[in-house]
């Protein structure tokens, strides 16, 4: 076998931890889903729910999400400019300093150093480091890029450009804080404005990391796995223009009827029905890049994954808009609706096509052949299953809630206390951790295929 | 050669189109009065307050919390006053929340007595059996950290002087540590005998609790002080003996005034209720004024909760309670 070029080291390097991040995520996840119906198990400060839910959704969107983005990243970024990255020691470097700066995160966070604000939690001391590593990274793709031999960047470059560009600037601008100490600061902005801009970078968060870097992974590993390349070039250039434009708008549909000014609402909500238009861009784009062969959804194991990962991001591209009219936000925001919303993303959508993406590049990388597609089929139908159970199940709990709340007597009287609508949840929070649990046991399934393929697959010919 | 083939001009790009909607949907409303409104009557937080809310966030109580009331029927029923745009002025970082898997907190300062906050954090099923907020015990078990205090409101330029918050952070110790700090039966249940005598963790974040919102209270409060002492305590019960309006005021007991006064108003953190004992005098009518109007030692007031017909039916069961 040829020895593997840096980027397709760094890709290794990257996966793994990826995968390690996510399982440690989502035995976490597990957790929190314990204790919101058995409070005792809240007995220590590290370990009570406000503290372990940041841990949650940082070690998933950055240990897991991010790791997963850095190693396709690196992979592709070799393969469509046919070039070797021009800094391998940089990358290597960026491998360590990643894990080092996750698992720093995952300490401070379990300490209760974190500034409150929604995925931008991580103390001053490391957002310095996040800024660091974010130019690392960058030197690499720019450098790569213009050294590339091949002439035309493919779409996943646009993204994974859009990302590099993006992330920095809103990482950057929402961070802004004055250090009282090294473990604590206060934000540079004030009130409304602190909130809007959080929303703006919170949005965005979710759409230049669980959004736009996917679908480079999906524009290059799905054709890849089915050997037809992309059905519109054309509709690809548009839906990426009018995506990268429009997310930024939209900040506001966290924050409708809050005391934000009512015109950036608007605004926010208007640009978040358009933005139905560009997400379906790359739904269309998918679909009929299998016109002719949908056959496929049963013989390449693969197709599946990517095929319902783009479905469900079309899902999360209705439901989120919809969620933002301003009767249904007034019905739905704050309640457990929305946490399904977000697991239909996380689970549906980012893990369906990181997992495929891996399927397809660990073999690759390992020069080996899978080492079992029966279980790759199985982790396949687990981590539906677990998603789905949790996501329906959060939806009907978030609609009895939202009812619960609004519920008022003949007299205009609230007909139910607080404490009466948390109790009516607890059946459905119980739902939600067996549906953890069955995603979880599909993700080990996952993790076991592929420690065995880059231990002890047979060699590829 | 078009952008897809120069990687520099194409990230160029990029950053322009991004930045449209950021400058106009952030950038631009950061200068513009609307998103950082001031007025008079919201005042800064003490450096005790402050302390209590670094604590709020440290332990994360907004991933289940919210801060504001929106201009909701139900909402407004539910927390009181929606929220008002200049009342975050001086909340960096804003802390309204994105999920309620516990209530609207925006109103909760004077809701309660503290001695009510006392038991809740530490043992919120003590008062809601089915509440699944942790218990936070650690907080009654840790000294306040005050050595930063004096940093932190300079960073945010709140505008005390180091002898100020000295003086604060003084007066504060003496409030809770005083033998006439009406909490204090509760607070010594919760605190560790060699903490008593100093500022735990708790009593900062219930100092915090108490001020959220109560800025607006205060600012209603005078505005209509003249017509709330205009308004008669009606001076007799007109449901006095009637069964039917006994079992509407036990329901009604049972929903607003059990957490503190206990089962059948065996008592708890408030008095009991079912000796002959009467700590603001025994008529209807001082019962009536106790409930409407609250009373200094904790008893909050629910004349805005409750309509007058209500109140009178919780006083027509409460009197039941002496009978058996
Ligand atoms: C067209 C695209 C989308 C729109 C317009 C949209 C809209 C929304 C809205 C309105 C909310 C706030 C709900 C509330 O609090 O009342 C929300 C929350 C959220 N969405 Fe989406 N969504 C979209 C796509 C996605 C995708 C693809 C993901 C990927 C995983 C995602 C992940 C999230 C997350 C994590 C939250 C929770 C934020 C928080 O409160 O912490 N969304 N979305
Ligand atoms: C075993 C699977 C999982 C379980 C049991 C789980 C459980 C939970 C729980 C209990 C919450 C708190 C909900 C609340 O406050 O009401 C939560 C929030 C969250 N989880 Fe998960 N989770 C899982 C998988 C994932 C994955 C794979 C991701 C991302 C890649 C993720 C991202 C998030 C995010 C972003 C939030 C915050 C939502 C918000 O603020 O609205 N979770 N999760």
């Amino acid at each position: 076998m040829k020895s593997p070029t840096p980027g397709e080291s760094v890709a290794k390097g990257f996966a793994f931890s990826s995968i390690f991040w996510l399982i440690i995520g989502l035995v976490v996840g597990l957790y929190l889903a314990l204790e919101m119906f058995l409070p005792q198990l809240n007995f220590a400060p590290w370990i009570a729910f406000g503290r372990l839910r940041v841990v949650h959704t940082n070690g998933l969107a950055f240990g897991f999400g991010l790791g997963g983005i850095f190693a396709c990243s690196y992979y592709m970024l070799e393969k469509l400019t046919r070039k070797e990255l021009v800094f391998p020691k940089l990358a290597k470097f960026h491998l360590y300093l990643f894990n080092v700066a996750i698992l720093l995160a995952a300490i401070s966070l379990f300490a209760g150093m974190n500034t409150s604000k929604e995925y931008a939690e991580l103390e001053w001391p490391l957002d310095v480091v996040v800024v660091i590593m974010w130019v690392i990274f960058a030197v690499n793709v720019f450098a790569t890029l213009i050294k590339r031999r091949e002439k035309q960047m493919y779409i996943s470059l646009w993204y994974i450009l859009a990302m590099t560009v993006t992330v920095a600037i809103l990482y950057i601008v929402n961070n802004l804080e004055v250090p009282v100490n090294l473990f604590k600061s206060y934000s540079a902005y004030a009130g409304v404005n602190d909130a809007n801009v959080q929303w703006w970078y919170g949005h965005n968060a979710v759409g230049f990391v669980f959004t736009v870097p996917i679908l480079a992974m999906f524009y290059y590993f799905f054709p890849k796995s089915i050997g037809i390349p992309i059905y519109s070039h054309r509709l690809s250039i548009v839906s990426f223009w009018s995506l990268v434009f429009a997310y930024l708008w939209t900040g506001a549909h966290h924050l409708m009827l809050t005391p934000l000014p009512e015109w950036i609402q608007t605004v926010g909500l208007a640009f978040s029905i358009f933005l139905i238009a560009p997400s379906w861009g790359s739904v269309i784009n998918g679909y009929y890049t299998l016109r002719g062969n949908w056959d496929k959804m049963r013989t390449n194991y693969l197709t599946k994954f990517f095929i319902l990962g783009i479905t469900f991001y079309g899902l999360q591209t209705i439901q989120g808009p919809t969620q933002a009219l301003r009767s249904l936000t007034s019905f739905f925001h704050y309640t457990d609706w929305v946490v399904g919303h977000v697991h239909m993303g996380t689970m549906g959508w980012v893990t369906m096509t990181i997992m495929a993406s891996f399927y397809y590049l660990i073999p690759k990388l390992a020069g080996r052949e899978l080492y079992s597609e029966k279980l790759a089929n199985q982790s396949f139908w687990l981590v539906l299953i677990g998603q789905l159970l949790y996501t329906v199940t959060m939806w009907i709990a978030g609609i009895m809630q939202g009812a619960m709340w609004k519920a008022t007597n003949p007299d205009g009287s609230l007909t139910y206390s607080f404490v009466n609508v948390v109790a009516a949840m607890y059946p459905y929070w119980k739902i939600r951790f067996v549906g953890g649990v069955v995603y979880l046991a599909g993700i080990l399934v996952f993790l076991y295929n592929m420690v065995k393929t880059a231990s002890s697959g047979s060699q590829a010919a | 050669m078009n952008i897809y083939s120069r990687p520099v001009v194409f990230a160029i790009v990029a950053a322009v189109v991004v930045l449209i909607g950021t400058v106009v949907t952030t950038f631009i409303p950061m200068m513009l009065p609307t998103t950082q409104p001031v007025s008079k009557y919201v005042k800064p937080y003490t450096a005790i307050e402050l302390e209590g809310r670094d604590i709020y966030i440290r332990e994360g109580c907004n991933n289940c919390h919210t801060q504001t009331v929106r201009p909701l029927v139900t909402e407004v029923a539910r927390y009181g006053e929606y929220s008002k745009p200049e009342e975050f002025a001086y909340d960096r970082p804003f802390l309204w929340g994105s999920r309620r898997t516990g209530p609207d907190l925006a109103r909760v300062g004077g809701k309660y007595p503290d001695s009510w906050h006392y038991q809740h954090t530490v043992n919120p099923q003590s008062m809601f059996a089915r509440s699944n907020m942790p218990p936070f015990r650690w907080l009654a078990e840790r000294k306040l950290d005050t050595s930063w205090s004096y940093r932190k409101v300079s960073v945010l330029g709140y505008g005390y002087s180091r002898e100020e918050v000295e003086k604060q952070i003084k007066e504060f110790r003496a409030k809770v540590t005083s033998p006439d700090y009406p909490a204090k039966r509760i607070r010594d249940q919760v605190t560790p005998p060699p903490l008593r005598g100093d500022i735990t963790e708790l009593d900062a974040l219930v100092a915090y609790l108490q001020k959220l919102g109560r800025d607006l209270k205060e600012l209603r409060k005078k505005e209509t002080a003249g017509v709330a002492a205009a308004a008669e305590v009606p001076r007799s019960n007109p449901y006095s003996g009637n069964r039917e309006a006994a079992e509407k005021g036990k329901e009604i007991f049972e929903k607003n005034c059990q957490v503190c006064h206990g089962k059948e108003g065996g008592g708890g953190i408030g008095p009991n209720l079912r000796d002959e004992k009467w700590i603001y005098g025994s008529k209807d009518s001082d019962l009536y004024e106790s409930i409407s109007r609250g009373r200094k030692g904790g008893m909050p007031p629910f004349g805005n909760r409750l309509s007058s017909e209500d109140i009178w039916k919780v006083i027509t069961y409460i009197r039941t309670l002496g009978e058996e």
